[in-house]
């Protein structure tokens, strides 16, 4: 475990060597929310009625969004790790007394979540200070807030799974890019990053809502506006624990037969 | 003709420290530091020279070939090639100069070599003829004429070199400027590739300036060294001065029937084994002839073989002695 | 001209080698912004218009953006990966050749498989036309064709200034992202959606409405000054600021080497 937590805390410093990047991508996820905003603001004043929640709980779950991109886009993946398959360095790896799982996990995990840090904070606090409704509000309820936490938790670790899979289609193909092209397509659409779920006709809804990529920002964000609350937010995150379960065996399963064909291959 | 004058230039580098409270602390406030990759560098290179430009990592070898090459423009200081200054002129400039990174290709990575010899054909605007005659001499004389169908991705480096060599040359440039043409070599394509800038030195009349770690090549190819340290040239001079600039000792290996080696104040003998000996002499004392004529008086040679400090040796006592 | 088609030969013949890298990669392209367009197709679904604009108005404004975007990441794709071309050093590669910067850094890249997202583009702009109603006379398909012209010549602007931007810092250069995807992506709908201060800036800054906006007011009957029809054409205004920075940065370079 420990090696582990070290590994994290390699990548993770060295996320946050990049100064520049930060405050680069500060101001462009500020900016990218607030023309967000904007655009649902002409949809809010065209028909307020068909806006399916408070158009302050939008403000909020769009922040949310920007604040936690890092976390939550499934289009950043770690050239280093295609690279090493395609090439054959994985080998070196392979050398290395760590699960090859888990040791992507955790790097994923830290260069995500580095990089969420940083720029976090800086947004949801301009955020904050924007008047209602543009700006971010609290946590619906106590308790929505603590739920909040949990599933926040719950829909990055199920996040980083998906991606995990991604890396492993890697040993069947050699067309890295294009897998990643669709994958993030079909992901970014069905987790609710092109529009929130609430937006799509109810029919869809209800499929989203069971597929795993709901629970990964959608979610924990929901339950932050109070947009999904009670009982059905356990729900949901019962939900998330299952895919994450599911998603990881699935992973690591995966992850044995194709380090297994490489062994027997010689690379 | 290329001459520099009191070229000068200054880097500005950020500087980057560990740590978790530093990486925080680096968002807010970059630290710089100054490096003065090159200093007050003049030399004069002739049409038709070959000189070899050696020096450790960072002394400043590639910034050099860089204003050379128009690409890199220095602070202060003058350098005209051919009448031009490379980098107010870089389109005429570049016409007359080839350049060869052994780090890098310039070739296109997933199309046969052929292609991107036409393609730099037409970059350069080589006409038709010409181009056939240059390239049909550089395919026989760079024995590529197999490969040249080939998909550079495909190429073993050492085939791969010779085709960025051949590329450099299309143009029939009067200078060529070789950055470690060598490196990562076998000792077949190393060898091909000392002999082919030989003969392309000799019979073109190409200027040719050979940046490179590896001592064979200076050795096997240049006369005149030039030789920089941090930032500033050190030395201006033939191999063999250099050499004997640095190094008056000389060891002889002798096989010999007879009794007793002779003794003099200024001859050492390292080793006997009765038969077998070596002896370090001081060229500054005695003279190499006068050596052997000592020894043969005493005893009855069989072989004699004289061996000098190696370049590789050569160069690291310059490196101590000014100190980089 | 005949060394560009010599470029592009060479590229498409390289990107030819990996196939079904290839065909996956376009499939992609058009498969995100399909995803773009199910977006607005449902938000339209649900509020039926927009600040007076509908499906089939917003289409056609989508699919201009989308188009010149498609075709200007197609060709001057070189500058859009320009850091690289840095970091690489095949940026000293082109200062040894003898031939104009700016023509070499355009045909070191150019990327093919971008047609998905042109495919994309076109597929909404073949709905959008009968649907929407306009009656194409002449001046009407001259509109179009010209808010293509300059919303390429925007794009590409926004390309090399992007490049002139990454000789000074390529860590930070994330945030021109605001400006080239962010163009694309909330030029879905007309700008004047945004509120007055952004289209503000989105003619005075960054030229989008030039191509965008204004000359749809004139395609889609809610304007009848004839002039809106060759406002994109100002467009290529913006190149000028984009190129003489370009060149600055350039400059910098070649006294910095890095």
């Amino acid at each position: 475990m420990k090696k582990y937590l070290s590994f994290f805390r390699i990548r993770f410093i060295a996320g946050l060597q990049y100064r520049a990047a930060a405050w680069g991508g500060i101001a462009t996820q500020f900016a990218w929310g607030f023309l967000t905003i904007l655009m649902y603001r002409a949809f809010y004043e065209t028909s307020a009625d068909s806006f399916p929640m408070t158009f302050s709980a939008l403000s909020t779950y769009i922040w949310l969004q920007q604040a936690l991109l890092a976390m939550f886009m499934f289009w950043y993946f770690d050239n280093e790790i295609f690279e090493g398959i395609t090439s054959g360095t994985i080998a070196y790896e392979l050398c290395r007394p760590c699960n090859l799982y888990s040791m992507w996990f955790v790097k994923n995990m830290a260069v995500r979540l580095s990089r969420a840090v940083l720029r976090c904070v800086p947004i949801l606090l301009v955020a904050a200070f924007l008047p209602d409704p543009y700006g971010i509000s609290l946590p619906q309820s106590f308790e929505a807030g603590a739920l909040f936490l949990i599933s926040v938790i719950l829909g990055f670790l199920v996040l980083v799974s998906l991606s995990m899979l991604v890396y492993i289609s890697a040993f069947y193909t050699i067309s890295t890019q294009g897998i990643r092209m669709l994958a993030t397509s079909v992901m970014e659409f069905l987790c609710g990053a092109v529009i929130p779920i609430p937006f799509f006709p109810v029919v869809l809804q209800r499929v989203m809502y069971v597929l795993p990529f709901a629970s990964v920002q959608s979610t924990p964000f929901l339950i932050y506006t109070g947009y999904i609350n009670g009982i059905e937010a356990l729900h949901s995150i019962g939900l998330q624990a299952i895919w994450l379960v599911l998603l990881m065996t699935a992973g690591i399963l995966l992850m044995k037969c194709s380090l297994r064909k490489i062994v027997v291959q010689g690379g | 003709m290329i001459e520099l004058k009191n070229i000068s230039k200054t880097f500005k580098v950020a500087q980057r420290s560990a740590g978790f409270s530093e990486a925080v602390k680096a968002l807010f406030k970059k630290e710089y530091t100054y490096v003065n990759a090159l200093r007050d560098v003049s030399f004069t290179v002739q049409d038709g020279e070959m000189v070899g430009y050696i020096g450790p990592n960072g002394a400043g070898k590639s910034s050099t070939v860089k204003v050379m090459s128009g690409i890199l423009t220095p602070d202060s200081g003058e350098c005209i090639i051919d009448g031009l200054t490379p980098w107010k002129s870089r389109k005429e400039h570049v016409k007359n100069i080839g350049v060869v990174f052994g780090q890098r290709s310039q070739l296109w990575w997933d199309v046969p070599v052929i292609d991107s010899f036409e393609l730099l054909r037409d970059i350069y605007k080589v006409d038709e003829s010409g181009y056939k005659k240059t390239l049909s001499a550089l395919t026989e004389q760079l024995n590529i004429g197999d490969i040249i169908k080939t998909p550079v991705r495909q190429l073993s480096l050492g085939q791969r070199m010779r085709c960025e060599i051949a590329a450099s040359l299309l143009h029939s440039p009067k200078i060529l400027f070789l950055d470690e043409p060598t490196i990562g070599l076998d000792a077949v394509s190393k060898i091909a590739v000392r002999d082919f800038i030989k003969t392309l030195n000799r019979e073109n009349g190409t200027t040719v300036i050979l940046t490179t770690h590896d001592m064979q090549d200076i050795e096997a190819l240049t006369e005149r060294i030039l030789l920089i340290g941090k930032g500033r040239i050190l030395l201006d001079g033939t191999l063999s001065q250099l050499k004997n600039r640095h190094s008056t000792h000389k060891t002889l290996t002798v096989d010999y029937i007879g009794e007793k080696l002779p003794e003099a104040e200024n001859m050492t003998v390292v080793k006997d084994m009765g038969g077998h000996a070596e002896i370090v002499i001081d060229t500054s004392l005695i003279s190499v002839s006068q050596a052997v004529a000592q020894i043969s008086a005493s005893v009855e040679l069989k072989d004699i073989s004289v061996t000098g400090e190696s370049v590789d040796e050569t160069v690291v006592s310059l490196y101590k002695e000014f100190n980089i | 001209m005949k060394l560009y088609l010599k470029f592009i030969a060479i590229q498409l013949k390289s990107q030819m080698q990996y196939k079904a890298s290839f065909f996956m990669t376009a499939v992609g392209q058009f498969l995100i912004s399909f995803s773009a367009f199910l977006g607005v197709y449902f938000m339209l679904s649900r509020f039926h218009s927009v600040k007076g604009f509908e499906l089939p108005e917003i289409l056609i404004c989508f699919s201009v953006v989308l188009t010149s975007f498609a075709i200007s990441e197609c060709f001057v794709r070189g500058f859009d990966v320009f850091p690289r071309l840095i970091q690489s050093g095949n940026l000293d590669r082109i200062l040894l050749r003898p031939r104009n910067e700016v023509f070499q850094v355009l045909t070191s890249n150019i990327e093919f498989t971008r047609f998905g997202r042109l495919l994309q583009a076109l597929l909404m702009l073949v709905y959008a036309v009968p649907a929407s109603g306009i009656v194409w006379s002449f001046d009407k398909i001259m509109t179009v064709v010209l808010m293509i012209i300059g919303g390429i010549a925007v794009f590409s602007s926004l390309f090399v200034l992007y490049a002139g931007i990454s000789f000074f810092t390529v860590e930070g250069i994330e945030f021109m992202n605001i400006f080239t995807d962010g163009t694309k992506e909330f030029g879905k709908y007309p700008v004047s959606i945004y509120g007055k201060g952004i289209l503000k800036f989105y003619t005075y800054v960054v030229p989008i409405a030039l191509f965008q906006y204004y000359p749809f007011l004139y395609l889609v009957g809610r304007s009848d000054s004839i002039g809106l029809i060759f406002l994109p054409l100002l467009g290529f205004l913006f190149m000028i600021p984009c190129y003489c920075f370009f060149r600055f940065g350039l400059r910098r370079y070649k006294s910095t080497g890095s």
